[in-house]
């Protein structure tokens, strides 16, 4: 377990150099001079070359990259092109906050909601109320954000008139209702598709009946014998769909205008400020990697038969 | 003697019935709902394939006389704010799902995915390390962010270069046709397709390896390449099939996201992520909320024919696995 966990650990930063290396070296063979998004149309040939020696663009790529990993280790992700005299680093800050308040909306929604439904639909396998469940997270999965968000706006805002169209006043307000409902929708429908199919196969287990045998309360069979076991795979899927939502956020922080990371990087993207493209791919990379390695190590803890090694833990 | 030769050879009905492909292509006959969808994603597909034939309008035919019109019997789908017919746009949309989605899951997922995978899991060690290395830093790029960042960074290069190209030859045909986009699209796509392909088929290939039948191909001499292509490829193929699904619907909807970007296919060149681009503020929304709702519900019923078949394609041919 432990050369496991150590072979991972010692994995992540070769895998983050590999990855920062290829947008570094896109960003650079990408059209867009560093100095002309500095300087903007008017420039003298002098003002060029200061700027040009001065951000060190006449090294070798290697010797650029060298540095600006250097530099990255330290915090110091340089300074953005389009936002003259910001640091990336200052700039992400708040962008990092307002995308985790949205994300984590979502998350709650499909979390809670999903694993209510799957539990409830799974108690009465057959009944009409599973076959609704089983049919909106057929559905649900393929919702894709194109058509929520439209319907969502014309329903909420246009129709009723409840909430607004655009914006974002932080995590306590009316405006994060729906990007967080049309962000958790797809995942609403996989936890309650992944709690259903998990507690059908733990109510069939030999310790639940067992439980039931032993004449405990069935409150105490559902919540300590059946959720638990069946939130193992739930728990999986989540760690994936963690690092999945900060990035695919985007299209709805570009449709309700809600100043994230995902706008910001769009932006970034078109104005070709590199430093800042470069800053969050690391640390989407550095995100997604982590959330993969966690689930791993969480997955033994939960379900004691994975543990390695083979010891037999008695549950 | 004739009587007992007849009887060692079993019927054709029965010799296909032993068949594991054509039992599985038969349980999925059976399901309803699978074939429901394959007849819709036909449907579909077929459309955009054959869209110059069976559209009523071209997808440029402006008509300023009727400008944002709802559904009628001279547009079923209505028109928008240039009084272009909408389900003429859907249809050569469609086509660029058909060119996109095929050409990314052909060169990515089928030829890249499953000839690395099969080598990586046949041969292990260096080659395997190799290939699951590379992959893994591929896929550590979370969504769709590396399909991002090639596309706007090579795709302008290439433009330029083929510009100049067709300045130096006289065609002029190459960027107008948007072949430009395509083919960078789908090679972009590919990159971001193909490690999960290896990925299966190489686990796949490390089970069915250890397989006596493979040995016995061994001791008898066959080449490494008939071993992979007769022995193990057959015995890898259904978890193919059923994952190709899946694959084209993720495909098709990260185009979409491309092209409503602006990333990806540039107008006047159909797409659905460019209708649903054009027609997405909130004013078209209030006044005609048909034009986004079109193009985005064709893309929500390809994302859902594709997940569901591909949910039947899994039934049918992984019995038990379920």
């Amino acid at each position: 377990m432990g050369v496991y966990i150590a072979r991972r650990l010692l994995w992540v930063p070769v895998l983050l150099v590999m990855v920062s290396f290829i947008t570094f070296a896109l960003g650079r063979f990408g059209p867009g001079d560093p100095v002309e998004i500095l300087l903007g149309q008017n420039f003298s040939e002098e003002a060029y070359e200061r700027i040009r020696s001065q951000q060190g663009l006449d090294d070798h790529i290697a010797i650029q990259y060298a540095r600006y990993i250097g530099s990255a280790l330290q915090g110091d992700f340089g300074e953005s092109y389009q936002y003259r005299g910001r640091t990336v680093t200052e700039l992400l800050k708040n962008k990092i906050w307002i995308s985790a308040q949205l994300n984590f909306a979502a998350l709650l929604i499909s979390v809670s909601l999903g694993i209510a439904a799957g539990l409830f639909a799974a108690l009465r396998q057959g009944s009409w109320w599973d076959s609704a469940t089983v049919a909106f997270t057929l559905v649900g999965q393929s919702m894709h954000v194109f058509l929520t968000i439209p319907l969502a706006l014309l329903v909420f805002s246009l129709k009723l008139g409840v909430l607004p169209t655009h914006g974002w006043d932080g995590f306590f307000s009316t405006s994060i209702i729906m990007p967080a409902l049309v962000l958790g929708i797809p995942g609403i429908a996989i936890v309650t598709r992944l709690t259903r199919a998990s507690t059908l196969d733990v109510i069939g287990q030999d310790y639940v009946r067992t439980a039931r045998a032993k004449g405990l309360p069935e409150r105490m069979v559902r919540l300590h014998h059946i959720l638990r076991n069946a939130l193992i795979p739930v728990v999986t899927t989540l760690g994936f769909s963690l690092a999945g939502l900060a990035s695919g956020s985007f299209i709805v922080e570009l449709y309700f205008g809600i100043p994230g990371v995902g706008l910001l990087t769009i932006e970034s993207l078109f104005s070709r400020d590199y430093p800042i493209i470069m800053a969050v791919t690391l640390l989407g990379t550095t995100l997604f990697v982590l959330a993969n390695l966690i689930v791993d190590l969480i997955y033994p803890i939960l379900d004691p038969r994975i543990r390695l090694g083979g010891d037999y833990v008695a549950g | 003697m004739r009587d007992e030769t007849r009887r060692l050879q079993l019927p054709d009905s029965e010799r296909r019935a032993h068949n594991y492909f054509y039992l599985s292509v038969r349980r999925l006959t059976r399901k309803k709902l699978a074939m429901a969808c394959l007849v819709l994603i036909i449907i579909m597909y077929g459309s955009g394939v054959f869209a110059p034939l069976v559209a009523p309008y071209g997808y440029n035919d402006q008509d300023l006389s009727v400008v944002k019109q709802g559904p009628s019997i001279t547009h079923p789908l209505g028109t928008d704010r240039l009084g272009r017919d909408m389900l003429s746009r859907v249809m050569y949309s469609l086509r660029t799902t058909v060119i996109i989605t095929v050409t990314s899951l052909v060169t990515g997922a089928l030829i890249l995915g499953v000839s690395l995978g099969l080598i990586a899991g046949y041969f292990g060690k260096l080659a395997d390390g190799i290939i699951m290395r590379v992959g893994e830093v591929t896929s550590a790029f979370p969504d769709i962010f590396l399909v991002l960042i090639i596309v706007a960074t090579v795709k302008p290069r290439i433009l330029q270069w083929v510009r100049g190209f067709e300045d130096a030859t006289g065609i002029d045909w190459i960027v107008r046709l948007g072949i430009v986009d395509y083919t960078v699209i789908s090679l972009a796509l590919a990159a971001f397709s193909w490690f999960g392909m290896a990925r299966l088929v190489r686990g796949q290939v490390l089970q069915a390896r250890e397989n006596q039948y493979v040995e016995a191909a061994r001791s008898m001499g066959s080449s490494t390449r008939r071993i992979l292509g007769r022995h193990l490829l057959p015995n890898v193929i259904s978890p193919v099939i059923v994952s190709v699904s899946a694959g084209l619907g993720a495909v098709a909807g990260a185009e979409v996201v491309l092209s409503w970007l602006g990333i990806g296919i540039q107008p006047p060149t159909p797409s659905l992520g460019v209708m649903i681009f054009e027609n997405g503020n909130i004013s078209v929304l209030r006044s005609d909320p048909h034009l986004t709702l079109v193009p985005s519900s064709v893309l929500v019923l390809l994302l859902f024919t594709f997940s569901l078949l591909g949910d039947g394609l899994n039934d049918a041919f992984n019995p038990r696995a379920r």
